[in-house]
C-alpha cells in the first residue's frame, strides 16, 4: 500500500521537495544547537521553555482533535464521516510525531532521553505524557493502517481492531489531559494553576484539530478528486464552531477568576498577555498584539464558519477555519507556555524572543510533520479514489 | 448494536478507573524511592519526626551589620562547586545569591516598610523543601530527596527537560545552556579555578544548591555557613535534633519562610 506514496504528480513531488529543503535547513540548525547547547535558543534562566514546548503543547491538541471524527463514526455509526475519519487518524500520527520531535529538540541531553524509561517515575507527569503520547501514536498507526488496508483489499476491517479503536477514544482525551497536567500541577505558577486547564486544552483541540483537517480537505478537493462530502463538511462546522465557543467561554472564566478575585499572581500573566504588564518603570507587552489578534481572529472565525455553512461557501469555510486555527495556535502555541513564565516566582520579568536557529528547527519539525502527513494522505486518498473508480 | 454499545461503555469505565487508580498505586509502591508525597498529612499539621532533617536559618540583620559577608558566602559556594560565570543574565548559573527583600518575599505587600529593608542583602538558595515540587516533576529521579531532607541531584541522569525549573516556586534552579567548562571569547575559562574535589557539570543539565552534601559526608559544614561561622549569620543543622543549634534558634526567634502558602514546607528560615 505504501507504494502509492511513490507515484504522484509533479505538484506532489515539488511539494515534497519543498518540505525536504526546509527539513534540511532546520537540520543544520539542529546540528548547531546540538554542538553548542540550548543556549543557542532564546530561552533563559527565567523563561526555561520556549517555542519548542509551546508547539508541542499545541500539537498534542491537533492530535487529540482526531477524536471528533473517530467518535461519531465508530461509536455513533455516523456514516457521513466514512471518508474523512482516516484523515483524522493520519493527522494524529503526524501531529504526535511532531510532538515527540519537539520534545527531543528541547532536551538538554537528548542522548539520555531513554532515561525516562530506564528510571520510570510515576510521580512525574512527563512520564505519563510519554506513555500516553506513544500509546496514542501506536493506536493511530494500528487502527488507521489496518482499516485502510482492509478497504484496499475490498474487505471489511477485522473484528479484532474494534477494541483498539474504542480504546483510542478515551486515549485521545488522555493525551491532552496529561499534557495539561504538566502545567496545572505546579505550585507557584499561578497562570497555569487552574483546574480548567485540561478542559480548555480539550476545547481548543477539538476546534483547532478539525479546523486544520477541514482546510486540508478543501485543498484536496481542489487538487485531487477526493471530496469528503457536503454532509461531513457541514457536521464538522458544528463541531468546530461549538468547540471554539467553549474555548472562549473557558477563557472568559479565567478572566473572571483573576480579575474579580484581584489576586495579583492570577492577574499578572493575563495583564502581561493582553494589556501589558507594568513592572518597575517599564511595561512588558511583547505578546499583546498576538494575544489580541488571537481573540479577534477566533471570534471572527466562529461567526464566519456558520455563515459559510449557511451560504455553502467553501472559500469562506477555509478562511474561517484558518482564523480559528491560527487563533488557537497563538493562544496555546505562544501565550500559554511563554506567559506562564512571566513574571517569575521571584517577581522578575524576562521577555523571550526565539533565535533564528530555534525558528529554523521549529520550521523543520513542522515540515517533517507535513512530510509524514503528505505520505499518509497520499496513500489514503489513492486507496479511496481507486475504490471509487 | 445496543449490547455492543453497553459492552463498550463497561470497558471504557473500567479503563478510566484503572487510569485514575494507577498513579496512586504506583506512588504507594515507589514511595520509599521517589518520596513524592512525604508531606505531613493535612498540610498544616506537624511532620512526624523520622531521622534527620537539615535546615538553615538566615539572619538577615547580621548580614546587614556585616556588609560584604553575603557576597563572601556566594563566592565560597560558587568556588567550591565549580559554578561557572558566563557574565550574562540569560545563561546565568547560581546556587546562592544576594537578592532584595521584594524579590525574595514578593507575596508580602506591607503598605509602609522600614527603609533599611531596601538595602538588606538577603541570600536566596534552594529551600530544600520537605515537599519538593521539583522532585515530583522530575521524570527520571535525577532530582530526589535524601533521607536527611536534602533535595539533591544526579547530574549524570538529568536529561535536561527543565520540568524541575518550571516546578520550582523559588527560582532556585539553573540550567547549563552552554558548556560550563568552556572559555569565553577572550580565552578566559567560565570556571575561574577548577576545584578537583567536586565535579564540574556538562552542558544540558540542571543544577542547584545541594546543601553541601559532599562536605557533610566528611564531617564539614556547608561552605556558605563556614564563611559566616563567626557572626552566626547562617545557622545550619538537624532540625529534628532538639539539642542542635538550629533547633534552639528556631525555638527562640521568630522566623519567616518563603511563600509558605503553597505547601512546600521549606527548610530555610529567615530572621528579618
Amino acid at each position: 500500500m505504501i507504494e502509492k506514496a511513490l507515484k504522484g504528480s509533479t505538484g506532489y513531488w515539488v511539494w515534497m521537495l519543498f518540505l525536504l529543503s526546509i527539513m534540511g535547513v532546520g537540520g543544520l540548525s539542529y546540528v548547531q544547537q546540538f554542538n553548542y547547547g540550548l543556549g543557542i535558543t532564546g530561552m533563559s534562566r527565567d523563561v526555561t521553555w520556549g517555542i519548542y514546548i509551546s508547539q508541542f503543547t499545541f500539537l498534542v491538541g491537533v492530535a487529540a482533535g482526531g477524536l471528533m471524527l473517530v467518535l461519531p463514526y465508530y461509536i455513533h455509526n455516523y456514516k457521513a464521516f466514512g471518508r474523512i475519519v482516516i484523515l483524522g487518524e493520519f493527522m494524529a500520527i503526524a501531529a504526535i510525531a511532531m510532538c515527540l520531535m519537539f520534545i527531543i529538540a528541547d532536551l538538554g541531553q537528548p542522548m539520555r532521553a531513554l532515561n525516562v524509561l530506564l528510571h520510570p517515575t510515576p510521580n512525574s507527569m512527563l512520564f505519563w505524557d510519554m506513555i500516553v503520547l506513544n500509546g496514542y501514536l501506536f493506536l493511530n498507526i494500528l487502527c488507521g493502517w489496518v482499516v485502510l488496508q482492509s478497504e484496499y483489499k475490498g474487505i471489511k476491517y477485522p473484528r479484532w481492531i474494534k477494541p483498539f479503536i474504542y480504546l483510542s477514544i478515551p486515549w485521545a482525551v488522555s493525551i491532552h489531559t496529561v499534557t495539561a497536567f504538566l502545567y496545572c500541577g505546579l505550585p507557584g505558577r499561578h497562570f497555569w494553576l487552574t483546574a480548567i486547564l485540561a478542559p480548555r486544552f480539550l476545547a481548543s483541540a477539538f476546534a483547532a484539530g478539525p479546523a486544520l483537517l477541514m482546510v486540508i480537505a478543501m485543498v484536496l478537493k481542489r487538487t485531487t478528486k477526493f471530496d469528503v462530502g457536503r454532509e461531513a463538511q457541514d457536521k464538522l462546522v458544528t463541531i468546530i464552531g461549538y468547540a471554539a465557543m467553549l474555548n472562549f467561554f473557558f477563557l472568559g472564566c479565567e478572566f473572571f477568576v483573576a480579575y474579580y478575585s484581584q489576586i495579583p499572581g492570577h492577574m499578572h500573566t493575563l495583564d502581561y498577555l493582553f494589556w501589558g504588564l507594568g513592572h518597575g518603570d517599564q511595561v512588558f507587552n511583547n505578546l499583546v498584539p498576538f494575544m489580541r489578534a488571537s481573540v479577534v481572529m477566533g471570534l471572527a472565525g466562529i461567526a464566519l464558519i456558520f455563515v459559510s455553512r449557511a451560504k455553502q461557501s467553501d472559500g469562506l469555510l477555509v478562511v474561517s477555519c484558518l482564523l480559528i486555527f491560527f487563533s488557537f495556535w497563538i493562544d496555546k502555541g505562544l501565550g500559554l507556555v511563554l506567559g506562564g513564565f512571566v513574571p517569575t516566582p521571584m517577581d522578575y520579568v524576562t521577555e523571550y524572543y526565539p533565535s533564528a536557529q530555534e525558528l529554523g528547527i521549529t520550521a523543520a519539525i513542522w515540515a517533517t510533520g507535513f512530510f509524514i502527513l503528505s505520505i499518509l494522505y497520499k496513500v489514503a486518498i489513492s486507496v479511496k479514489l481507486e475504490k471509487d473508480a | 448494536m445496543n449490547s455492543k454499545r453497553r459492552d463498550f461503555l463497561k470497558i471504557a469505565g473500567l479503563t478510566a478507573i484503572a487510569g485514575i487508580a494507577a498513579p496512586s498505586a504506583f506512588n504507594t509502591l515507589l514511595k520509599g524511592e521517589a518520596n513524592a508525597s512525604s508531606a505531613p498529612a493535612g498540610g498544616h499539621g506537624a511532620a512526624a519526626v523520622t531521622g534527620k532533617r537539615y535546615g538553615m536559618v538566615i539572619d538577615v540583620k547580621k548580614f546587614t551589620e556585616n556588609p560584604g559577608l553575603a557576597q563572601q558566602c556566594v563566592t565560597a559556594c560558587h568556588t567550591v562547586h565549580n559554578v561557572p560565570d558566563f557574565g550574562n543574565r540569560k545563561d546565568e548559573i547560581k546556587w546562592i545569591w544576594v537578592e532584595s527583600y521584594n524579590h525574595v518575599f514578593p507575596e508580602n505587600t506591607q503598605y509602609k516598610r522600614p527603609d533599611s529593608l531596601k538595602e538588606m542583602p538577603i541570600l536566596a538558595l534552594c529551600n530544600h523543601c520537605d515537599n519538593p515540587p521539583c522532585v515530583r516533576a522530575c521524570p527520571t529521579k535525577a532530582t530526589y530527596k535524601t533521607k536527611d531532607g536534602i533535595v539533591a541531584m544526579d547530574y549524570h541522569r538529568c536529561i535536561g527537560c527543565r520540568f524541575c525549573m518550571a516546578a520550582c516556586p523559588y527560582g532556585a534552579r539553573s540550567f547549563n545552556w552552554r558548556d560550563p567548562r568552556g572559555k569565553d571569547a577572550n580565552g578566559q575559562p567560565f570556571i575561574k579555578e577548577l576545584n578537583p574535589k567536586f565535579p564540574a557539570r556538562m552542558r544540558g543539565v540542571v543544577e542547584k544548591c545541594n546543601f553541601c552534601t559532599e562536605r557533610l559526608a566528611i564531617g564539614q559544614i556547608p561552605a556558605c555557613v563556614e564563611v559566616a561561622t563567626q557572626t552566626k549569620a547562617l545557622v545550619f543543622g538537624d532540625m529534628n535534633d532538639p539539642e542542635s543549634e538550629i533547633s534552639q534558634v528556631l525555638k527562640t526567634s521568630f522566623t519567616i519562610q518563603r511563600n509558605p502558602a503553597i505547601g512546600t514546607h521549606p527548610s530555610l528560615f529567615y530572621i528579618i
